[in-house]
């Protein structure tokens, strides 16, 4: 039996990621780890890639993890928990464990957009039956706020800082959540902490699948997003309400649309929330900003139309 | 005892990994070692092992997935070549870190730049600093022997570190040659059962792998660490003594060939040191004190050990199959630092030879004791470092 979904119930389970841990106060990592380890009612084994979310976490003679953990290297998160996995069913095979656990493996976007892809494709292929976990931030927040691949277009990074020449970043973030439903994996979602029984019921739906799951989840960072440390939950709420960040699930490679806003906001109330896009806003920058809202809409809209397509060809 | 066969180094090896027969394997396959993988792969998918074969994209995520799977508490190998080595290079300082006893073996390839898929030392002496124990083997016997010694030694309560065996790519991996194997059931008792410690798959007992560790622990771990790789030296000789009573074939920490009143001495690992042995035996013949040292346990290097089995050696030829650029070869450092750490003081010359597979020739071994018996005469060193069999 697994615990309802309410507060009442969730507030008196156990934490698995103490408090005491050295994240920046207001940081979104730990409120989605939080989450996951809530949404969860059976064992599991975790491998962490390199970034913030580890080394805050685990900090010699100290570890804030009641589960087993294991950190390796900053690349292959998902290559590591596919070897614990592996471990696992060969003694299961044997008769030498019996019980049921299972396994997750955590990634920055630097750990699974960028350094970590090829680890991460390749754990996915191989059918492991694992729940790899973004927490996407859009930058390389623990070196100190360097662009990735899932940095959006724009942002001021400390590598595509907003110059008197060049505005940013000057290219789109690449859609993760959609390269690993293009594997055929049985489930990819994506996913944000303010929309809390959204997010575990995700993970519940990953960890029960019998194969690889990816979930995506939008992890605020205000030291990168140049925010107060109190905003990590409201800003959330504004990326989904303007479908900067949109809540969807490939389930069987069934697409769900799983928040649709009744009136869908303009990105420039998300963007205006952070310092990183506050130079979009000067004069001159009009274009960008236009831009920004039509990849917006179409993602958007190739979102709803994918899904309309769907129920419209199981009707017919 | 066993059973006599031809076959070729991988067979060997693949024979081995059959017997051993491990928990998880994750590999990944490259050049000459593909055909260990293969014939393992043929094993799992005739149920002849019981392990769960992980075939990852890359070597990074082979050493990954095999530090994942002995974390979680059971045996593991992979295995791998040149390029293949130098992909993982970053994991297998971590694998070591972690205390980790995985076993590869390591059919030594020469490394790119130009690309070459021949034999040559340069991935296992890349991979000298990184922890791991390292044994080498002359052929295709002591690359099967090695193998089932290097689970017990990693495996060892006072040691806990992977071990890599490594036998020269083509020369040795794939030339056929008679030798013997153990029974399944001798092998098998001989590693016995693989016993976890701390494993990630006790959930019970949770424990955290691969902490942030600052600087007022890090030398810790690190003196624990070297502490553990001096331990494996004792733990080899006790392990070949146990391996002695089941095969008849007796292992030491090197093999010393005609040493005992050898002024003039070679130095030399792996397949090369046979051919070598021949033209010591002919200059033996001839009246000269000449012979020979085959390491075979590099990692931890038996300092004092091999000092004192040639401590009767006035001239040394080091020959490397594989350069440190700019420096002199790797063996060469470590002879030279074994005899100055006695007080020795021989003359010693370095040779590099054999790079990219390029063959080693009873007569290159001939003119390097040419050029130990001038030396031993002027008592000056002509070239203190020197490629061989090579076109100017």
């Amino acid at each position: 039996m697994s615990t309802p979904l309410r507060l009442k119930e969730l507030t008196n389970k156990e934490e698995l990621l103490t408090g005491g841990h050295r994240l920046c106060a207001g940081c979104g990592a730990p409120i989605a780890v939080r989450q996951i380890f809530l949404a969860l009612d059976v064992p599991v084994v975790a491998s962490n890639a390199t970034g913030c979310l580890e080394v805050s976490t685990t900090i010699y003679p100290y570890t804030a993890w009641k589960i087993p953990w294991i950190h390796s290297a900053f690349e292959n998160a998902a290559a590591t928990i596919s070897g614990v996995e592996a471990m696992y069913k060969s003694l299961k095979r044997k008769g030498k464990i019996d019980r049921k656990i299972k396994f997750i493996a955590f990634g920055g976007d630097g750990g699974t957009y960028d350094i970590g892809l090829q680890s991460l494709s390749g754990a996915m292929e191989r059918r492991h039956d694992i729940v790899y976990i973004c927490y996407d931030n859009g930058a390389y927040m623990n070196t100190g706020i360097q662009r990735s691949s899932a940095t959006p277009l724009g942002a001021n990074t400390t590598t595509s800082p907003a110059g008197t020449v060049i505005p940013g970043k000057l290219q789109p973030r690449k859609n993760l959540t959609k390269i690993m439903a293009a594997h055929n994996i049985p489930y990819s979602a994506q996913a944000s902490p303010h929309n809390w029984r959204d997010l575990m019921t995700k993970v519940r739906k990953a960890v029960e699948i019998d194969g690889p799951a990816f979930i995506n989840i939008f992890a605020h960072c205000n030291r990168g997003w140049r925010t107060p440390t109190n905003t990590a939950i409201q800003d959330s709420r504004l990326a989904v309400e303007t479908c900067f960040w949109p809540l969807y699930e490939y389930d069987n490679g069934r697409l769900t649309v799983n928040y649709k806003p009744k009136e869908k906001k303009p990105v420039t109330e998300f963007l205006k929330t952070q310092g990183r896009f506050k130079h979009l806003f000067r004069p001159g920058n009009e274009d960008l900003l236009r831009e920004i809202q039509e990849n917006v809409d179409r993602e958007w809209n190739a979102l709803l139309r994918e899904e309309a397509l769907q129920s419209s060809a199981e009707s017919s | 005892m066993g059973n006599k066969l031809a076959v070729t180094g991988n067979q060997a090896v693949a024979e081995a990994m059959r017997q051993i027969n491990p928990d998880v394997c994750a590999a990944y396959p490259i050049t000459p070692q593909t055909e260990i993988m293969q014939r393992f792969s043929s094993f799992v998918a005739d149920g002849k092992v019981e392990t769960e074969l992980v075939t990852v994209e890359s070597e990074h995520s082979a050493m990954s997935a095999c530090i994942g799977a002995s974390a979680a508490g059971g045996r593991v190998m992979t295995a791998t070549s040149s390029q293949g080595l130098a992909l993982m290079w970053e994991m297998l300082y971590i694998a070591s870190g972690m205390r980790l006893p995985i076993v590869m073996p390591l059919v030594n390839r020469a490394l790119s730049a130009p690309i070459n898929i021949h034999g040559d030392h340069s991935d296992g002496m890349g991979a000298r600093d990184s922890g791991w124990i390292q044994l080498y083997s002359e052929n295709a016997q002591e690359a099967y022997d090695n193998l089932i010694q290097a689970v017990r030694i990693a495996e060892h309560e006072e040691v806990r570190l992977p071990a890599t065996v490594c036998m020269d790519g083509f020369i040795i991996s794939h030339s056929i040659e008679s030798m013997e194997f153990l029974p399944d059931d001798a092998v098998r008792d001989f590693i016995g059962e693989f016993k976890p410690l701390h494993p990630l798959l006790d959930v019970d007992n949770p424990v955290t792998y691969g902490p942030l560790v600052l600087p007022n622990y890090y030398m810790e771990f690190k003196r624990a660490q070297h502490e553990a790789i001096g331990a494996a030296k004792e733990v080899t000789l006790e392990v070949a003594r146990e391996f002695e009573r089941i095969s008849g074939r007796s292992y030491g920490l090197f093999e010393d060939y005609r040493l005992d009143d050898a002024e003039l001495a070679l130095v030399l690992l792996n397949s090369a040191a046979g051919t070598a042995k021949d033209v010591v035996d002919a200059y033996r013949e001839k009246g000269l004190k000449v012979g020979l040292l085959k390491p075979r346990l590099f990692r931890p290097f038996p300092y004092d050990e091999v000092a004192d089995a040639l401590s009767a050696a006035k001239v040394i030829a080091v020959l490397d199959r594989a350069d440190s650029f700019g420096g002199f070869g790797p063996m060469y450092m470590e002879i030279a630092s074994a005899m100055m750490t006695k007080g020795l003081r021989p003359l010693m010359i370095n040779k590099i030879y054999g790079l990219g597979g390029r063959d080693f020739m009873p007569e290159h071994a001939g003119a390097v004791i040419e050029e130990l018996r001038e030396t031993l005469d002027t008592g000056r060193v002509k070239v203190p470092k020197e490629y061989i069999g090579v076109r100017e």
